[in-house]
């Protein structure tokens, strides 16, 4: 695993890069971990409250610790005519979690998110952002049982 | 008339957008070679008198726009590639299929606005799009179209209102994505406080068509007041869900029976929603209508980022839009009261509603707040917010009526 001082440090010089460096932070570890936020605000030359503050902003940015995996559910209204609400119930009852929750191995976290442009196939969810397209409940189980 | 007319995609899926070589054997970068040759207020007059408009939502004159950029050392040229509006997928489209396009007009527009620096903000849930731009911009850089103009992309993280666009700028200088008070416009006082030119993905890959055609026949296409093309993203219950480029004078219910196929599964048409999520419902006798700017406002409507979704007869409006005031509700910002709050009672009485539990005093507390909300808050996503409620109560009242209390 990268040292994350390595990746912050490695756009330093980017201006106003503290977001790149966050995006670059969660493809390492799925979420800003807490002292990869803190050595962020003091390469960019911000406040931590500053930089918590932005990270926190970002709904496609966490700083609370993740699962390997993490599904998204789009609920935007396309999606939501499509049948989202059901592709939601059939994930929670695979996973036995509720959303924003993550399994008990570490494995999935559920999260809701809005529109990710992937409209011409709904309802539409993404896995650590790569998007499954015409999701139906039933074929919930199959779908996620590819990722190990 | 009911053909597409591709301008923007004509090469789609025939040229790779990340190889320069590619688009340059279709006449790519002539454009920007004419542009370069030209004095630049002859060259923003061209722009201007070509009558393109802004393809982001608010339909400003592009030529117009960068006429106000005063002298300054650096001025930088972004591109608004946030693409948030629930429905919109059309500048995705664009940059799969013609990713040079958009650069090229980037570039044109430096040189129109002397600037060396552009900038493109790409939405985070775009990552291979990203991918992309990067390689197609290393492609246009080493075949040296591009000259000296530099191009860097930066990502979005999951901010509708970060596509309002002094909020996009506060988020490329890496804040959070709060929309600032205007004036300044972002054109005399933009990123990093310098003049800066914000156009969509959309306006910026005309560009390259009306310098190589010339503006008297870009503004021979479609609706004269908004002329050009336009791309649109069907969803809903159409039998073709999926994107149109047409000429802006196409008629919607064309949209809907000729491209999209006409209502799913035989049933009958309801309404439909045009510009995404913060769009108004239009009804049956308003589908005689031309797409473009002007005659959608005509209507109470508008067409926004050109995003169609469809419902069939058997669709819950009520049900519908009671999700949409949740999304405003997630994505207003906060900075401003009348939005923060507004949102936030909108969503509580629409849920009241929906669930049978309100009386007409919910419907009238519910336009009276709409009214606050368009005249108070500080940018479009708190203005534009109520639209789908107020549209569906006036043109969808009885849905509302039928789930009020008294008739339960
Ligand atoms: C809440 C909100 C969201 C917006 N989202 C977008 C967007 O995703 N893409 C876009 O191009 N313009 C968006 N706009 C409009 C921009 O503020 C701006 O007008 C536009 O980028 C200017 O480009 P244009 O003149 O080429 O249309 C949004 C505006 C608001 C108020
Ligand atoms: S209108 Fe809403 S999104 Fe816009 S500044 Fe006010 S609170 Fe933020
Ligand atoms: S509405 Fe779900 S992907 Fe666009």
């Amino acid at each position: 695993m990268a040292n994350y001082k390595d990746i912050i440090y490695g756009l330093k010089d980017k201006r106003g890069g503290i977001i790149e460096a966050f995006h670059a932070l969660q493809r390492e570890y799925n979420y800003i971990p807490e002292e990869a936020l803190e050595e962020a605000a003091r390469a960019f030359g911000v406040s931590q409250a500053q930089a918590y503050g932005v990270a926190t902003f970002y709904s496609y940015l966490s700083v609370k610790k993740r699962g390997k995996y993490i599904i998204r559910m789009c609920e935007s209204a396309p999606c939501h005519v499509a049948g989202a609400d059901e592709v939601i119930k059939a994930i929670e009852s695979y996973l036995g979690i509720k959303i924003g929750e993550t399994t008990a191995d570490g494995k999935f976290t559920l999260e809701l998110t809005e529109c990710v442009g992937q409209c011409q196939a709904t309802p539409v969810i993404t896995v650590n952002s790569e998007p499954v397209f015409n999701v139906s409940a039933a074929q919930v189980p199959e779908i996620l049982s590819a990722y190990k | 008339m009911a053909e597409e007319m591709r301008l923007l995609l004509e090469h789609a899926d025939k040229i790779d957008p990340r190889i320069a070589e590619d688009y340059i054997k279709v006449g790519g970068y002539k454009g920007l070679e004419k542009a370069r040759q030209m004095d630049r207020k002859n060259l923003i007059q061209e722009v201007k008198s070509s009558g393109l408009r802004g393809r982001g939502g608010a339909g400003f004159n592009a030529g117009m726009k960068w006429s106000f950029v005063p002298p300054a050392e650096v001025k930088y040229v972004v591109c608004n590639l946030d693409e948030g509006e629930p429905g919109t997928y059309k500048d995705r489209i664009i940059c799969e299929k013609n990713a040079q396009a958009l650069l090229e007009g980037m570039a044109i527009c430096g040189t129109a606005i002397e600037s060396k620096q552009g900038y493109i903000y790409c939405r985070g849930e775009y990552p291979f799009v990203v991918e992309l731009l990067n390689k197609a911009i290393q492609s246009a850089k080493a075949s040296g179209a591009l000259g000296d103009f530099d191009i860097e992309v930066r990502m979005g993280a999951g901010a509708y209102v970060c596509g309002e666009e002094t909020a996009l700028i506060e988020s490329i200088e890496g804040h959070r994505g709060e929309p600032r008070f205007k004036p300044p416009f972002p054109g005399v006082a933009g990123l990093w406080g310098v003049p800066t030119v914000v156009n969509n993905v959309e306006t910026f890959a005309a560009l390259p068509y009306i310098m190589t055609k010339g503006a008297e026949w870009y503004a021979s296409i479609g609706a004269p007041k908004y002329p050009g093309t336009k791309v649109l993203t069907l969803t809903g219950d159409v039998n073709n869900p999926t994107y149109f480029e047409v000429p802006t004078n196409y008629n919607l219910r064309d949209v809907i029976y000729k491209l999209g196929g006409g209502i799913k599964n035989g049933k009958k048409f309801k309404a439909v929603q045009v510009g995404g999520t913060s769009g108004a419902f239009i009804p049956e006798q308003n589908l005689d209508t031309s797409i473009d700017f002007d005659s959608m406002g005509a209507i109470g409507a508008a067409l926004g980022s050109g995003a169609v979704l469809v419902l069939d007869e058997t669709r819950d409006i009520v049900d519908i839009v009671t999700r949409i005031s949740k999304f405003f509700e997630h994505e207003s910002c906060g900075k401003c009261n009348p939005c923060r709050e507004g949102t936030f009672r909108c969503r509580e009485i629409m849920e009241k509603i929906n669930s049978g539990r309100a009386t007409e005093a919910d419907l009238n507390n519910i336009l009276l707040l709409a009214k606050v909300m368009k005249r108070a808050a500080l940018c479009g996503l708190g203005q534009a917010a109520p639209v789908p409620i107020t549209s569906t109560i006036q043109h969808f009242g009885h849905e509302y009526r039928r789930k009020l209390l008294q008739y339960a």
